[in-house]
């Protein structure tokens, strides 16, 4: 029997007995004990008890005795901080014994003792390994330089540690610089300071260069990542880096390929791209990436993903590699779809026939998403290579012919596309299509088909009664088929005038009358007076031309696919999302890649300019004409690209936190009332006035000063009392003292000291007060804080305890921090991100509170909200309430979401929060509430 | 880097955690069994989950799901091979690594973890290196762990091999008979189209080998036909250089069994294609449909196929098939629907047939298409590109070592379109 036996047993005084052994005389016996004690910590059964027991055991000459010591200690001593002190001194022992494995792993060991206390004792030691003679020393210490920062990243800042660092990447052993690259690159993930120190230059480069020839893969990969974010000074040294790099393209370990690729990749854009070595580079660059897909599928996930943006960026390099990416039947799901994206961008007309016929056998399969997928690429093929557009179509067409369901209705939406592309063309499809009107279910497929309908409305006889049978459903269509209903009808009506006016006005009082949904009715309102004020007008809008879809529809925006092309290999390219968008606390730097070097001249910064960390969705390139935007915005409408585009296109500048938001796109619909704000021609009323009172110079209200209050009555600060209160000035906390002297003689020497706090408040300066204070006088000083201080959660959260010195004692007082003075300016979330966090949020973490008694409307409310760093995302206003949503940032990062009701007439707001943090709900309701009382 | 690893059954237990850095809680596995529920398929849960604050990056293995939590951004790559690599490493330890063995040695896969990685870094994780760290269970020790009731692995070495500038290889190997095998090993991945023609087809190789040699020798190794390879993946022990000059592989090998180097054979070459199926199926509505399948030999340079197994995965609609092979037998599984022909060796002289009837339940429609049929097959003393081993030399040490080479195809992801 094994260890199975861990999961099961519980003895009865099983503790007592191990410590009895524990401190048993005979070495034997105390060291079965331990062995036992790790064998139970091992299983997740507490022996924390045996803390100080086990401990005495440390200081052996045996060794297999103080390794499990150690084991113990890293798990338990967190749980006893202070028992943990006593075993610093034997670390400390073993940080200088002879035998270089000894002093490694003492040093590996105190680096996981995740204790403050400890962290104290550890710098010498470490200091001295880092200086170790034994490479192997000095490569286990270059880790726990990253495990300190990690703890205590001010301490590792201050000691210099630093420095010592970045001289290990000179070592002479590479795995000593494989290590301290990792350390390096982990230290500055974590804190943009430490990046300025540790900057590589052509010389640690070179270093690096030399030390991956022989050190291990995993080291490998640390340091081809390092060398990435390095921009060589001119194309002779790009392309002696490539020289060095390429060899590991040959590697077993897909981690190093793929870091490799990376690299080359960068370093190409600086070279001739005419030039014979890149031609030679992208030969080289082809077999390692078609070996990736021979690997375990997760490998090939990533290896596929990390593709999809190689070929976008350099299409030459894989052109002759499709077969590889041919989908096997047994492929993962998430292989297959891949393998099929890549398929479509490698498409050519070289290719096409093949291509084709794989995707048509794809259409046949089981699996639904993969067909859907299959036939909607067959559409991106007519669409991309246009001499095959008839293929394609017949295709589609043979597809059609299957009846069945899923494959009919994706391929409809398709050919709507391909209409597009090659307008008046393909028409004699059309009965063909109109066949199998009765099977479409889905709502994409039926809007497409309707759009085709109205498109081609004079070539179909019975256009209109198609149209009609349509409308005898229409309340209980899904928005995107009444939009494209009620545009088709129009269509057919400017088109054939004569015989559809009933449908015509049938269809404008269902979307207008009948209908709740805001953007139908703003367009049915807007064709509406379209056509009875000027139907020649009507005729140009409504059927202008359309802009035609170009060819790639998912191509990612030219400079993100830049900037993904420097993250190949990581999250990044696998989320095709530049790392600032997903990675929490990441800096605000993005990766460029270096431009082209002119005759080796030109030095290039390679962190590029900041930007904001805000996402930037990729962008569609559907790129419709100015003029043709009014066409467009009313036309098009059938899910995918379209609304969105329509947003960016309509409403630019919308940050200033007016009421309104985007179109009808699913996703924004709480924003709410879409084309009113067109129609409207600017912000509404309400959000006019603020705006007027900031120009005509109303009074800039400053942030809500609390009155002051007494912290230490006179009687027990032995005749000094203390009044303060907290405030937000110029973006900086400051706390507002004002010292009275009731005692009989002079005070002097003032000093002020925090204890640790929630947010890490301390005294940014000396307090300058007026010293010595006469009696019966009173002093006040406003003291600027910061939050870089220790932190420490207090109970209530905002509870500062202060203390306060003068030449008589020293006096303790304890206060409440209101929580508004920690919010800061740069508290407005994207409306987007405000949304998707909101979403994001679970729905327990939503509270609700009710503000009695306030006597404001919703815009003065917003407005005193505002100066106090509390702002509001947007407005709208649902059967005569106002709903205010706003976001606040504190200091520490933390991101507080709120909605707040108001009822005209009725003086109780309802306020809601949402965070991820819900100590703060609290506070902050407290703030709500003091504001808004204020 | 890897911040922690949870080890995950079948039915959804956590039976193993492991954190290289502060604690993450168990509840972050929520996220896995959302995207695990939402895959249906294990095989289909997508690599990279990502949540709120952390990415999970898991792999499927023996039936457990290994999931690695990350915090910040790494290449995903790393950390899938890593966990790759603890895979292996427990393989290796406890030759196999289902969830009872893992249970059953527990707390040795424990100590592993904790030596593999140290803060999230890569540590110790050669084999060699790890057992001179941590014994291996071997029988002896675990009748005396009984009883006694103790259990730990944890020797009383350091790992000295770490201090070697050739991490791969332990010192002081010793063996009576020094012996090195080199097996080439080629799979034929191919996809062949309804009419017989090829679609795809695509050689994956590999060289394994078992060294079993005293001292620090150094080995070359020449081919006949080295241009064969130009897409090859190295062992790191394989010295780069001399490769792009001469094509020669110089190395000084690791100790035991281990893969000297993987080569692929695109596409763009001639691939053979050993095998070629005539097929006749087709469903029909109410009565029974048809199922035929024949095999022949086709390129084989004069060699035998053996271990030859047809399998056909039916779509659910199909209730049973009643089949009559003229050589080998066959089974069907009436829950994955799965019909497996063992056929056996190929003669040249006469080809295997199964014929029959497939039955589909009743009132379920005709299905779609065709199964797609997945062949596996072995020829030994063949490597179908046609690589041939030249000579093998041994520098650096005296004795004489006994040498061999063997060559074997297989089939890797071959599969017929019906």
């Amino acid at each position: 029997m094994g260890d199975a036996k861990y999961f099961t047993t519980t003895k009865k005084g099983e503790i007592f007995e191990l410590k009895a052994d524990l401190n048993s005389d005979k070495k034997e016996k105390k060291k079965e004990a331990v062995k036992t004690v790790i064998a139970s910590m091992t299983v997740g059964k507490d022996v924390s008890a045996l803390f100080p027991d086990v401990v005495n055991c440390m200081q052996t000459d045996n060794l297999e005795l103080k390794k499990l010591v150690y084991l113990y200690l890293m798990n338990y001593a967190k749980s006893q901080p202070d028992m943990a002190i006593m075993a610093v001194n034997t670390f400390v022992k073993d940080c200088e014994d002879s035998n270089p494995l000894i002093r490694a792993l003492a040093v590996r060991t105190m680096g996981c003792i995740r204790v403050d206390k400890i962290t104290e004792y550890l710098c010498e030691p470490l200091r001295k390994c880092l200086k170790d003679e034994d490479p192997y020393v000095r490569k286990t210490a270059a880790v726990c330089v990253a495990k300190l920062h990690d703890i205590n990243a001010q301490l590792v800042e201050d000691q210099g540690f630093l420095d010592l660092l970045r001289d290990l990447l000179s070592d002479s052993n590479p795995m000593v610089v494989a290590n301290a690259v990792a350390a390096i690159s982990e230290i500055m993930d974590a804190s943009p300071n430490a990046a300025q120190v540790l900057e590589m230059n052509s010389g640690t480069i070179n270093k690096l260069l030399t030390a991956l020839n022989e050190c291990t893969k995993w080291g490998q990969v640390f340091i081809l990542d390092s060398i990435s974010n390095y921009t060589p000074k001119d194309d002779k040294e790009a392309q002696s880096i490539c020289e060095r790099v390429t060899p590991r393209l040959a590697h077993a370990n897909a981690a190093v390929v793929l870091s490799a690729v990376k690299v080359v990749m960068k370093l190409m854009e600086m070279l001739d791209t005419s030039g014979e070595y890149v031609t030679s580079l992208v030969k080289k660059l082809a077999p390692p990436l078609v070996t990736l897909l021979s690997a375990e599928p997760e490998i090939q996930y990533v290896a596929l993903r990390n593709i999809n943006l190689i070929v976008q960026k350099r299409s030459d390099i894989l052109k002759n590699e499709m077969k590889v990416f041919f989908v096997k039947y047994n492929d993962p799901i998430y292989v297959k779809l891949e393998k099929l994206d890549i398929m479509i961008r490698l498409t050519s007309q070289a290719n096409i026939a093949q291509v084709l016929a794989e995707l048509k056998e794809y259409a046949t399969e089981v699996d639904v998403d993969f067909v859907r997928k299959s036939v909607r690429a067959i559409g991106r093929c007519a669409i991309k290579v246009e001499p095959a557009a008839e293929r394609c179509v017949s295709t589609l067409l043979d597809l059609i012919q299957t009846k069945v369901n899923y494959v009919v209705q994706e391929a409809i939406v398709v050919i709507k596309d391909i209409f597009r592309k090659y307008p008046n063309k393909y028409e004699s499809i059309i009965a063909t299509l109109c066949e199998n009107l009765d099977t479409l279910d889905e709502p994409e497929a039926r809007a497409s088909m309707i759009w085709i309908i109205g498109e081609y409305a004079e070539r179909i006889d019975n256009a209109d009664e198609l149209l009609e049978s349509f409308l005898e459903g229409f309340q209980d269509e899904n928005t995107q088929v009444q939009l494209q209903l009620l545009t088709a009808i129009v269509k057919l009506f400017l088109k054939r005038p004569t015989d559809t006016q009933e449908l015509v006005q049938q269809v404008l009082s269902l979307s207008t009358q009948d209908s709740d949904n805001p953007d139908l009715r703003d367009r049915g309102y807007i064709y509406w007076r379209l056509l009875s004020t000027d139907p020649a007008a009507a005729k140009e809008v409504v059927l202008a031309e359309k802009p035609l879809i170009s060819e790639e529809t998912d191509l990612i925006e030219p400079t993100l696919l830049d900037e993904l092309i420097c993250h190949i290999s990581s999250l990044a390219s696998v989320y095709h999302k530049p790392p600032n968008a997903f990675v929490e606390g990441r800096g605000g730097l993005r990766k460029v890649l270096p431009p082209k070097s002119e005759l080796g001249e030109g030095v290039v910064d390679s962190l590029g300019s900041p930007t904001e960390p805000t996402a930037q969705p990729p962008q569609s390139t559907v790129i419709p004409g100015a003029d043709s935007l009014i066409g467009d915005l009313l036309d098009i409408d059938l899910g995918g690209p379209g609304p969105s585009m329509m947003q960016q296109q309509m409403y630019p500048g919308q940050s200033q936190g007016s009421a309104q938001g985007g179109g009808g796109s699913q996703g924004l619909d709480i924003f709410g009332e879409g084309l009113d704000n067109l129609l409207g021609g600017g912000p509404s009323g309400a959000d006019m006035l603020g705006g007027l009172g900031d120009i005509f110079g109303m009074p800039q209200t400053q942030s809500y000063v609390p009155p002051q209050e007494v912290w230490l009555p006179a009687a027990k600060g032995k005749g000094l009392e203390i009044t303060g209160t907290f405030a937000r000035k110029n973006n900086t906390i400051h706390m507002e003292l004002t010292f009275t002297n009731k005692a009989m003689q002079p005070m002097s020497g003032f000093a002020i000291q925090f204890n640790k706090n929630s947010f890490g408040l301390m005294p940014a300066s000396v307090m300058n007060i007026r010293s010595p204070l006469p009696p019966n006088q009173g002093a006040s000083t406003s003291l600027p804080l910061n939050t870089q201080g220790p932190v420490m959660k207090m109970e209530p959260l905002t509870t500062l305890q202060v203390a306060v010195k003068n030449n008589i004692d020293v006096f303790y007082l304890s206060t409440q921090v209101p929580l508004h003075v920690l919010f800061t300016e740069d508290g407005e979330m994207d409306k987007k991100v405000f949304l998707a966090t909101w979403k994001d949020i679970p729905s327990q973490n939503e509270v609700q509170y009710t503000i009695n008694n306030v006597q404001h409307n919703a815009d003065t409310v917003s407005q005193k909200l505002r100066n106090n760093n509390i702002f509001t995302i947007a407005k709208r206003n649902v059967e005569g309430q106002d709903m205010l949503y706003q976001s606040l940032k504190l200091t520490n990062g933390i991101w507080v979401l709120a909605e707040l009701k108001i009822q005209p007439s009725n003086p109780s707001f309802v306020l809601s929060i949402k965070a991820r943090a819900t100590d703060v709900y609290e506070a902050v309701k407290q703030v709500f509430e003091n504001i808004l009382h204020n | 880097m890897i911040h922690s690893l949870f080890i995950i059954n079948n039915t959804g237990d956590v039976f193993m955690e492991k954190h290289w850095k502060s604690v993450i809680l168990k509840p972050i596995c929520d996220y896995f069994f959302e995207a695990q529920t939402k895959a249906g398929n294990p095989e289909d849960i997508p690599p990279i989950i990502p949540t709120p604050h952390h990415y999970l990056i898991n792999i499927y293995r023996n039936q457990l799901y290994y999931v690695a939590v990350v915090t910040t951004e790494v290449p995903p790559l790393f950390v899938i091979e890593f966990l790759h690599r603890i895979v292996d490493i427990f393989e290796d330890y406890f030759q196999g690594c289902s969830e009872s063995i893992l249970k059953e040695y527990y707390v040795i896969v424990y100590e592993l973890l904790d030596e593999m990685l140290d803060n999230g870094f890569p540590l110790a994780v050669e084999s060699n290196i790890l057992k001179e760290l941590i014994k291996p269970p071997n029988f002896l020790r675990t009748i005396a762990d009984t009883i006694t009731g103790k259990a730990t692995g944890v020797g009383a070495t350091l790992p000295t091999g770490q201090l070697s500038s050739i991490p791969w290889r332990r010192t002081g190997v010793k063996y009576t008979n020094n012996e090195a095998y080199f097996d080439v090993i080629e799979e034929v991945d191919a996809i062949i189209d309804k009419s017989g023609s090829t679609v795809i087809a695509e050689i994956q190789g590999y060289i394994d080998c078992l060294v079993k040699l005293s001292g620090m020798p150094d080995l070359t190794l020449t081919f006949m036909n080295p241009r064969l390879l130009d897409d090859v993946s190295f062992h790191p022990c394989i010295r780069f250089k001399r490769w792009e000059t001469e094509k020669i592989l110089s190395f000084v090998p690791p100790d035991g069994n281990f893969r000297l180097l993987s080569y692929h054979i695109g596409t763009n070459n001639m691939v053979a294609i050993p095998v070629v199926l005539r097929h006749n199926i087709f469903y029909r509505e109410g009565t029974a449909g048809r199922f035929d399948v024949t095999i022949s030999q086709k390129t084989t340079m004069g060699k035998t196929v053996e271990h030859l197994v047809l399998e056909c995965p039916f779509p659910k609609s199909v209730l049973n098939v009643t089949l009559t092979p003229n050589q080998g037998k066959y089974t069907f599984d009436p829950v994955t629907k799965v019909m497996t022909w063992e056929v056996g060796r190929l003669e040249s002289t006469r080809s295997p047939n199964i014929k029959g009837t497939i039955n589909l339940q009743t009132g379920s429609p005709v299905p779609e298409s065709n199964p797609t049929l997945s062949l596996q097959f072995t020829i030994s003393s063949l490597a179908i590109s046609g690589l041939k081993v030249n000579r093998l030399d041994m520098y650096g040490e005296k004795y004489k070592p006994f040498k061999g080479v063997k060559y074997v195809t297989k089939a890797g992801k071959f599969q017929v379109r019906t």
